[in-house]
């Protein structure tokens, strides 16, 4: 309410005398000189400050990581083991189990997004379209430890048995396959991981597609529409390029939650530092786990030292993303270009 | 409105005094497993003396760091610091109580304290040389019980923590294999196994997994009544856990030398085989003598009237002759000019 009155002590008839034309423009007044001045510092100090904020943590990364890079420098990111007793560190185990949970998570979170998006603009009778986005936006109001629980309690034994076993029943003795699915039946690993970090995601990237395909000018699809198209042609041929930015950003900030979230994969992935099967259903650990758990008992030194790498690490995935991101947008505005 | 009014200025009347009093507040910081125990006996001894002890349960990692940095009065650690470690940093321990880690298993038809274990068997379990629970080495300690021709899903903890410290103490101890592979420590290089955060996730593990074990504080044992198992202790008999059992093996260590003890695989008949106490640290030479002073004056009301507190929260206190020798050692802890600050 209070924002459509006019702010007290700003004289209301100034647009009144601009729109009157009275030959040269309205006086300029200086009534505070320094007012432009002082609102351009603190403009500029916002800005530099989160920029500095940047630059402070990734210094500060990189000197607390140093004793673990001066001994280990790249060769960390291909060592496997991770031994705080014989202080022998290395990042394989946590960079895969990140890379790989994240990677479940964008291929079940993006079809299954795209579906909700698609449904909610395209084909959902008008009284449902409301309460349904709601409550796909609700999802993400979930506390993440919450989906922790649920993934470790209720969601796990269901993928033990109504998943796992079944499909290792089918690919028994199959070369790769059967490999992907071995390990023990318990429903705690990369693939619960990565399935709790798909439903976590989609809300994210449900709602940014829904909006994007909302902002496609109905004249486009209705001409799609009078020369005969079907719906998911419409979708497919006319929506989603011109969506393509929007889509792909929603895709990219989902990537990013998925990469960064640490509670819930805390509780499925199974925090097992060893990388001795491919297996999808085997315990495995994220980077965010492994520095969740073990930053607050970790001795000085190389330990701390290395999980401050990992996070050095992280950060960089998450930088690579979002620069790759940008690049693929480029690269679909240049496409764009040529073809017209 | 007037007696809210008049609540509200009381509210605030008292808020300043106890800025006033901050110059004498005590501030530690240090393990996660003490730290409820902790929490009761200040408020206990805030009522009883009305001084105040904040603490921060950080984990001990962080603890140690706080107390070397000074930025804390004591710090405190489940992990003893070996001798030489507290003379470079000048600094003093001491055991407060006594935690006892037990392992619980989840089989079908095993009652609490029927499945017998020795450390060997449960060291190969947890390298993951023993895979079912028929194995013939389990068979064999347990003649009459049931065992499942099942997988045993191993679990432990994922965080760094003072239990794990303790339990993978006793497995390097009673299993040499163990010793050579993993060795002891708040983490380690786990050879099998999922991992849980906190008790509670181990908890939370081992009841949801079939046929699994895992290993816990006593506390959370007891009060979500879990299958404990028994354990062959160092004079070979098969002991249940119990608050004698943890002080039989704290009343077998050798205190007289040095608090460095971990007191795990203990001599005594009744002794518990995984135990230890949780320890604080703090500086020897002080600059803040009064600050210090305080410290161990809450340290020595607790040991005199916090017994029945660490009961009912299921830790265990220190036997009588440990405790009297760490009020000896109070008299080491002196300020700049060398004078002992208790006095």
């Amino acid at each position: 309410m209070t924002a459509t009155l006019p702010a007290p002590g700003l004289p209301h008839t100034v647009p009144m005398e601009r729109s009157i034309p009275s030959g040269g423009p309205a006086p300029r007044r200086m009534r505070a000189p320094w007012g432009d001045r002082v609102f351009s510092i603190l403009a500029h100090a916002a800005a530099w400050l989160t920029l500095s904020l940047l630059v402070g943590i990734l210094v500060s990364l990189f000197i607390g990581a140093s004793p673990a890079i001066r001994e280990y420098g790249l060769s960390f990111l291909w060592r496997s083991e991770w031994d705080p007793v014989g202080e022998k560190f290395g990042g394989l185990v946590m960079i895969y189990g990140t890379l790989v949970t994240s990677a479940i998570a964008l291929i079940i979170a993006v079809p299954v997004s795209f579906g909700i998006a698609l449904f909610l603009t395209e084909l959902s009778p008008q009284w449902l379209k409301r309460p349904l986005g709601v409550a796909v936006e609700l999802l993400a109001a979930v506390p993440s430890i919450v989906y922790g629980m649920w993934g470790l309690l209720v969601f796990g034994p269901i993928l033990s048995t109504w998943v796992q076993l079944p499909l290792q029943g089918l690919f028994k003795g199959v070369p790769v396959l059967g490999s992907l699915f071995a390990g023990p039946p318990v429903g705690i690993g990369l693939m619960s991981a990565g399935i709790i970090l798909a439903i976590m995601i989609i809300p994210y990237i449900a709602s940014v597609m829904r909006d994007v395909f909302e902002v496609t000018p109905p004249m486009l699809k209705e001409s799609a529409y009078g020369l005969g198209s079907t719906t998911w042609e419409v979708v497919w041929n006319i929506v989603l390029p011109y969506t393509k930015a929007g889509v792909v950003g929603g895709v990219m900030l989902g990537l990013g939650r998925a990469l960064g979230e640490t509670m819930a994969v805390t509780f499925v992935i199974g925090n097992m530092n060893q990388l001795n099967s491919i297996s999808l259903f085997e315990a495995a650990n994220s980077i965010t786990s492994a520095l969740a758990n073990e930053f607050a008992e970790a001795g000085e030194g190389l330990h701390q030292a290395s999980l401050i790498y990992l996070g050095l690490i992280l950060f960089f995935i998450t930088f690579v993303v979002l620069a790759l991101s940008k690049l693929l947008l480029a690269q679909m505005r240049k496409g764009e270009g040529s073809r017209s | 409105m007037l007696t809210s009014f008049a609540r509200y200025s009381v509210a605030f009347t008292l808020g300043a005094t106890c800025a006033a009093a901050m110059a004498q507040d005590v501030t530690g910081a240090g393990a996660t497993f003490p730290a409820p125990l902790y929490a009761k006996w200040a408020d206990a001894y805030n009522k009883a003396t009305s001084a105040k002890v904040n603490y921060q349960s950080v984990g001990s990692g962080a603890g140690i760091k706080q107390i070397k940095s000074k930025t804390v009065d004591f710090g405190a650690s489940d992990m003893p610091l070996k001798d030489d470690e507290l003379a470079k940093d000048g600094l003093l321990q001491f055991p407060t109580v006594i935690g006892g880690v037990v392992p619980v298993v989840n089989i079908k038809g095993v009652a609490p304290g029927q499945l017998k274990l020795t450390g060997q068997v449960l060291g190969d379990i947890y390298l993951g040389k023993i895979t079912k629970w028929n194995d013939a080495a389990i068979a064999a300690l347990n003649a009459g019980v049931a065992l499942p021709d099942a997988e045993i899903s191993v679990v432990r903890r994922a965080d760094g923590s003072g239990t794990t410290f303790i339990f993978t103490n006793y497995l390097s101890k009673v299993n040499a294999d163990w010793k050579a592979k993993v060795g002891d420590g708040t983490a380690v290089n786990w050879p099998t196994g999922a991992g849980g955060k906190g008790n509670e996730g181990v908890a939370a593990y081992v009841q949801r997994l079939p046929n699994s074990i895992g290993y816990l504080e006593y506390a959370y044992v007891k009060q979500n009544k879990l299958t404990y198992t028994q354990l062959k202790n160092r004079d070979g008999h098969y002991v249940s856990p119990s608050d004698s059992a943890f002080k039989a093996a704290a009343a077998g260590a050798d205190w007289n030398k040095t608090f460095f003890q971990v007191t795990t695989e203990q001599p005594g008949k009744d002794a518990w085989p995984i135990s230890n106490p949780t320890y604080i640290l703090m500086h020897k030479v002080q600059g803040k003598p009064e600050q210090a002073a305080a410290s161990l004056k809450f340290f020595d009301w607790a040991f005199s009237n916090g017994d029945k507190l660490a009961d009912d929260l299921d830790y265990v206190p220190l036997p009588d002759s440990v405790k009297a020798l760490v009020r000896k050692q109070f008299a080491e802890i002196k300020d700049g000019a060398g004078k002992p600050v208790r006095n």
